[in-house]
């Protein structure tokens, strides 16, 4: 301390003294570092907050990648040439079936055979039929169908056991045999069938097939459960004869089992009605590709309600059946996807998520996302035309075959491709939906579910919230204000100003709780008289105004200038309850009795019972303290000279009010506003529990909403940590909070401003 | 002269001062409804018997009491399924609170006015508060115990209130058995399970461990037993008594009084014996325990939750807050940044508070809770400790939403406190770090509590956030007990307005938890003025104080 050099000097003459000093001089350090500390400390804890949402927002945005992991050459070739291939659950084992009638396990690591490759034909029939046809079911369900020269065919299943022998995990392959282990006899002629089609589900099992010759023949599979024994359960099969299609080249059967779709070598697709097999209907014959090109690639996505389609001149779109009121279309095509113009040569969806991987003839590899329309990654892996595809369960492995029978294997990352721009806030065409909508719906009870993430339904629930909110709030709180600011006798004021305050420290869940359970069901009762008060209101204040003012002054001099808002309390009172009381008769004469009713049959509107209005009110009434309390201080601190200048120029009170007072305290007003629309934005109780939280986009004043604060109330406990769901939910945080913060903050500055202008006048 | 008075401005002062009306009308009106309802419902209502016209020849008794009166045009009333005569334009309707939900299905119907013929009120009436199924309303025929059926006379009355004490008094020893003894044990039991299982993943379960665990394990079912067959005979006990009531269309049924909390006959009290029902009601509604789906009974441990997470919040709000405040006006040096700082800090109090529940959720339970487990927990796991909601976490969320509320009240009270002071300590030889501690923050600390109630009453009405981080409608046990360490941080609990959200907007029967809603919400809206009264008052004081030595 250079500025204290007697109290230097005299420590040297006195060495207590001086340990002393020193002790307090580090502790006056120590204290200046801790303060330093502690204060950063706590501002980045605040900063944090944004960080932190950012960094789990980050990944959403994160682009997919992919690594090879392993190359190796067709494991025991021997068994013939590969018709498909798969991965299972733990992405230890794959698995390929032959045209040899074999599936041969291997490690996917590095390509080791596990045990003998298994026969799914018997041996005994090996030498009477030929193999004549394959299918592969939806890779979910894990089946395979071979169709014999003698019109059978032969349905297995691979599966995976896992046992912890010696606490070591053990995966074990298994072969089932759902349709019995016999082959099944599909075609009563007994011509071989060329293409098949199979789906499996508990109530009704189906094969598809064509023929040698030509014809389309289906058989169903009905399981009769035996009550003594599960295993030995009866299975009757019952065979049936479609209409032919000429040129018919592949089959597809849509898991419920009420449509196949047969497709021709010309490029068209037959729509067949399978709902009732014995008098089949055909439908619609669409073509799905141009003149100059053919199919081939086509496949389910996940869920086997969208086609997806792959063309020899390498392009690919996704089609599904359209249910517009009445009208029907059989298939339509949704989108495009965007793609490299070569030949798509493998195809294979994801399981569980709407996306799907294809190969082709300069062998790369590329990652689609069919909600986004969107292609994510392409992978140059071969040189080579891939034959065959396929994606892991779990959609982080990738198992390809090219046509030199080299196997590559490759790793992906790509957690979140069912998020884009476009998917958040633009109108997206969702499955079985009859067209692109806005449209928010996170969960379902179903694996395949197509999740709609449309953030636009809800911001436009928040916005909606706050417009009404601001539709109450503004008008009572700045009127309010500048009656308090500027006509209010002090004593008076001192008295309402707290009074009014103190509403902004009403818990919002006690608001949200009259709303929903007292407003609610009292709008909805007295809607006439709602309405009427709008009007009712400012009539009768102005009614009983002039009266006042013919009163003779005597009377008058009762109430000194600054209280007539006590005056209007009864006024008030008075009004409301008139409202009330005519509205019940009002709506005998006017609607009939019932105003809701009313305004169904004649104006078409529907009517929710915690709707914007009720919203409104209780948010409005949640604004109106902030609001007030800051327009009535900027009304306030507007310095006294420039209102007695005015007024001593002759203007009336009003004239100066318009126009020296608020022209200057405006600003004020404004950021007042801001900040009010930043917390009608954020609010979530009120909103929660006094609408119907339905995410919809209409602006009717009888309708509900679902704001972005409500849904994050709703949905976070539920959804799984890092999954898109909750990144979902962090982004909507996000926006509220950036929303919030520019609001706040611009409103600071302009009162900032506001606050150097007033000091300078 | 319309005109002129138009012109002059005087209508558009009128409704200004309409504006400020309808504003105080609207604060007076909501405070006045919720205190009406929420206290209005401890009073004992009186109990109606209405004859009732069913239909045509079919004519019912309905006992209850009157809940709601409502005046509805026809044609609603036709929509909603009344049938009406034509003459009528509009019908009235009372709700009845019938209770006897075991026997009629619901607690509430309505009752048309024009069909009731004849309604009374009788001294005999009497309402049963039960354990399950709600109230009961009905006469009282005869109280059986085991020394016989004792049948309606003068004593009956007496005889049924002596037995309802004992009942009373039993009921406590098996709760109390239930709830801490037994309750000790499994939690003893638990603790050993985990330290046997921690024993074990760090590999050092010897046999004299093993031993000594099993020892104590057995010594516990042991006295678990003992306890076991007390309460066995306890509810032996309880069980021998029962009544046998006379309710709504001469129904005779028999309760059992052990299911019985109180018996009140209303008609026949007088203004005096209401007024000490009511404070019993109202003392039981803030010191008792939730029955029936909190529908019932009291809100105790919401009470007990929402002063714990406030607490807590406080011990970590009211430091940082402050320090965050010296730093920001006393050693950071005064410019652009630190301007930047002080904006965000006050914009940081009007980001809503889901986001910080999001935070919350994100950071504190499943970052920091999460590996929090993994390092100190590993024997609990799968099953988490603290990396899922609590009333730690609850508590660090809300310190992170009120402290910019501390830092701003805090700031203004320093910057308040005249130069010449500071000055002066400097100039006696003071250090900084002494003056601030000897003189600065001891005048400023009306300001800080002022910062700190503020920040408690925004915690204590605070409802969206928690509803990620640890509040829950039914808490099992009370986050401090008679357990060592006592306090438990990784606990959830209940609170005050989650309560009134869930109540309200969950509850499976919300006509019967109404009342409570706005009971509950009395509660709280009171606690949070108060406070809010008392911040503004120490602020205006301070205000004065300093003024004075300018």
């Amino acid at each position: 301390m250079a500025n204290h050099p007697q109290t230097h000097s005299e420590s040297r003459l006195q060495p207590a003294f001086g340990r002393a000093m020193g002790m307090r001089m580090f502790r006056d350090t120590l204290a200046h570092y801790m303060v330093g500390l502690g204060g950063m400390g706590v501002i980045i804890a605040i900063l944090l907050i944004f960080f932190y949402l950012v960094y789990i927002v980050m990944p959403l945005f994160a682009p997919a990648e992919a690594n090879k992991v392993a190359q190796y050459n067709l494991p025991q070739p021997q068994s013939g040439k590969t018709l498909l291939l798969a991965i299972e659950e733990q992405n230890e084992i794959a698995v390929r079936f032959t045209d040899r009638g074999e599936a041969v396990f291997f490690s996917l690591q590095d390509g080791q055979v596990i045990g003998e490759p298994h026969r799914i034909l018997p041996n005994r029939l090996r030498s009477r039929v030929k193999i004549s046809g394959f299918t592969a079911g939806q890779s979910v369900s894990g089946l395979v169908g071979y169709g014999l020269s003698n019109g059978r065919a032969i349905i297995a299943k691979h599966n995976y056991d896992i046992s912890y022998p010696g606490d070591k995990k053990l995966i074990t392959p298994v072969i089932s045999y759902p349709f019995g282990n016999k082959p099944v006899q599909v075609d009563a002629r007994a011509h071989a069938l060329v293409a098949l089609a199979v789906q499996n589900d508990e109530e009704r099992s189906s094969i598809a097939a064509i023929t040698s010759d030509g014809r389309l023949v289906l058989t169903t599979m009905q399981k009769e459960e035996n009550l003594l024994d599960e295993e030995e359960s009866e299975l009757t099969f019952s065979t049936y004869e479609l209409i032919p299609v000429e040129g018919a080249i592949k089959l597809l059967l849509e898991p419920r089992q009420q449509f196949l779709y047969v497709v021709d070598k010309t490029g068209f697709i037959n729509v067949i009605d399978i709902k009732e097999p014995e008098t089949p209907r055909f439908i619609a014959r669409i073509r799905v590709v141009n003149k100059d090109e053919s199919i081939s690639t086509i496949d389910f996505l996940s869920g086997g309600i969208s086609l997806l389609i792959g063309t020899t001149e390498g392009k690919l779109s996704q089609w599904f059946p359209v249910q517009t009121g009445e009208k029907s279309d059989a298939l339509v095509r949704i989108r495009n996807f965007s793609g490299e113009s070569s030949f798509i040569s493998a195809f294979s969806s994801e399981q569980r998520r709407k996306g799907f991987v294809s190969g082709d003839n300069q062998g790369n590899i590329t990652l689609y996302h069919s909600t986004t329309g969107r292609k994510i990654l392409t992978i140059p892996t071969s040189k080579q035309t891939l034959s065959k595809i396929a994606i892991s369960p779990r959609a982080d492995m990738i198992i390809t075959e090219d046509v030199n029978h080299q196997l590559y294997v490759l790793h992906v990352n790509n957690e979140h491709p069912e998020v884009s721009w476009s998917v958040l806030w633009d109108k997206i065409w969702y499955e079985d939906y009859p067209e692109p909508t806005y449209t928010w719906q996170s969960s379902s009870a179903s694996n395949d579910f197509e999740p709609k993430f449309s953030l636009t339904p809800l911001l436009f629930g928040t916005l909606k919230a706050a417009f009404y909110a601001m539709m109450i709030a503004i008008p009572l709180a700045i009127m309010g204000a500048i009656y308090s600011a500027y006509f209010m006798a002090p004593a008076m004021r001192r008295v309402v100003k707290p009074t009014i305050e103190i509403m902004e420290a009403l818990p919002t869940v006690i608001l949200g709780f009259l709303a929903g359970l007292w407003l609610a069901p009292m709008v909805e009762a007295n809607l006439p008289g709602v309405f009427m008060m709008t009007v009712l209101l400012p009539a009768g204040v102005l009614v009983f105004a002039f009266a006042w003012q013919q009163l003779p002054i005597s009377v008058r001099n009762f109430v000194p200038d600054g209280w007539t808002a006590l005056l209007l309390l009864p006024v008030l009172i008075f009004l409301v309850w008139l409202a009330m009381a005519l509205s019940q008769p009002v709506e005998t004469l006017l609607f009939n009795g019932d105003m809701r009713a009313w305004m169904a049959n004649h104006l078409g509107l529907s009517f929710d019972q915690r709707n914007s209005i009720v919203v409104g009110i209780a948010m409005g009434i949640a604004v109106i303290p902030t609001i007030f309390t800051i327009t009535e201080d900027a009304i306030f601190s507007v310095p006294r000279h420039l209102t007695n200048g005015s007024l001593a120029l002759g203007a009336t009170l009003w004239q100066t009010l318009t126009r020296v007072v608020l022209l200057t305290a405006s600003p004020g007003i404004f950021s007042a506003v801001m900040i009010g629309m930043g917390r009608a934005v954020g609010e979530t109780m009120i909103v929660l529990m006094a609408t119907g939280n339905t995410p919809v986009m209409d602006f009717s004043i009888f309708q509900g909403m679902r704001t972005l604060s409500a849904n994050v109330a709703v949905e976070m406990p539920e959804a799984e940590v890092g999954s898109t769901h909750y990144r979902i939910l962090f982004l909507a945080a996000l926006v509220l909070f950036m929303f919030t913060f520019v609001l706040n903050a611009g409103a600071e500055i302009i009162r900032q401003r506001l606050r150097n202008k007033y000091s300078s006048l | 002269m319309i005109r002129t008075w138009v012109k002059s401005g005087s209508p558009w002062i009128w409704l200004n001062a309409a504006a400020v009306s309808a504003n105080l009308l609207i604060v007076l009106g909501l405070l006045s409804l919720i205190a009406v309802r929420g206290l209005g419902h401890f009073w004992p209502a009186d109990i109606y018997t209405f004859e009732y016209q069913k239909s045509e020849k079919n004519s019912i008794t309905v006992i209850g009491e009157i809940v709601d009166t409502e005046i509805v045009s026809a044609a609603r009333a036709l929509d909603s399924g009344i049938k009406i005569k034509n003459a009528e334009k509009e019908i009235k309707r009372f709700l009845v609170k019938t209770g006897n939900r075991d026997i009629l299905g619901s607690d509430f119907r309505w009752l048309t006015d024009a069909r009731i013929n004849n309604r009374s009120i009788e001294d005999q009436m009497m309402v049963v508060e039960r354990l399950e199924w709600g109230n009961l309303y009905g006469r009282l025929i005869s109280v059986k115990t085991d020394s016989g059926v004792i049948e309606e006379d003068d004593n009956t009355w007496g005889l049924l209130h002596q037995k309802m004490k004992n009942i009373l008094i039993l009921r406590d020893k098996i709760k109390n058995i239930e709830k801490h003894d037994i309750g000790d044990i499994n939690y003893k039991l638990e603790r050993l399970r985990l330290r046997k299982k921690s024993l074990q993943l760090k590999n050092s379960l010897d046999t004299e461990a093993l031993n000594a665990i099993n020892n104590e394990r057995d010594q516990l079912n042991i006295s678990y037993k003992k306890l076991q067959a007390n309460l066995a005979k306890l509810y032996k006990e309880i069980r021998k008594d029962s009544m046998t009531v006379e309710v709504m269309n001469n129904k005779i049924v028999n309760i059992p009084l052990a299911s019985v909390v109180r018996v009140v006959r209303p008609n026949a009290m007088g203004l005096l014996s209401k007024t000490g029902f009511y404070f019993e009601k109202l003392w039981e509604f803030i010191s008792d325990e939730p029955r029936e789906a909190n529908t019932e009974g009291g809100i105790l441990p919401a009470i007990f939750g929402t002063v714990m997470m406030v607490i807590i919040m406080s011990i970590f709000v009211t430091p940082f807050g402050v320090i965050a405040a010296v730093y920001l006006k006393e050693y950071a040096r005064q410019g652009t940044v630190t301007r930047i700082i002080r904006v965000a800090v006050n914009n940081l109090a009007g980001v809503p508070s889901i986001v910080y529940g999001v935070f919350g959720l994100g950071f504190f339970v499943y970052f920091l809770g999460g590996n929090i487990d993994q390092l100190f927990f590993p024997e609990a796991l799968p099953a988490p400790t603290f990396g899922t909601p609590g009333i730690l976490w609850s508590s660090l969320t809300l310190a992170l939403l009120t402290v910019p509320v501390v830092i701003v009240a805090t700031e203004e009270g320093l910057s308040r406190i005249p130069r010449s002071i500071r000055e002066g300590s400097l100039a006696l030889g003071a250090t900084k770090s002494e003056t601030l501690w000897r003189t600065v923050l001891p005048m400023a600390s009306p300001a800080m509590m002022t910062g700190l109630i503020l920040a408690v009453a925004r915690a204590a009405g605070e409802v969206a956030p928690l509803m990620l981080v640890g509040v829950v409608k039914l808490a099992p046990s009370l986050p401090l007990d008679g357990n060592a360490p006592f306090l438990h941080l990784e606990r959830k609990f209940m609170h005050l307005g989650f309560h009134i959200y869930d109540l309200g907007f969950q509850s499976p029967n919300v006509e019967a938890a109404r009342p409570l809603v706005f009971a509950t919400a009395f509660l709280l809206v009171v606690v949070i003025v108060i406070l809010n009264l008392v911040s503004i008052s120490i602020r205006n004081r301070l205000r004065e104080r300093y003024r004075g030595m300018e």
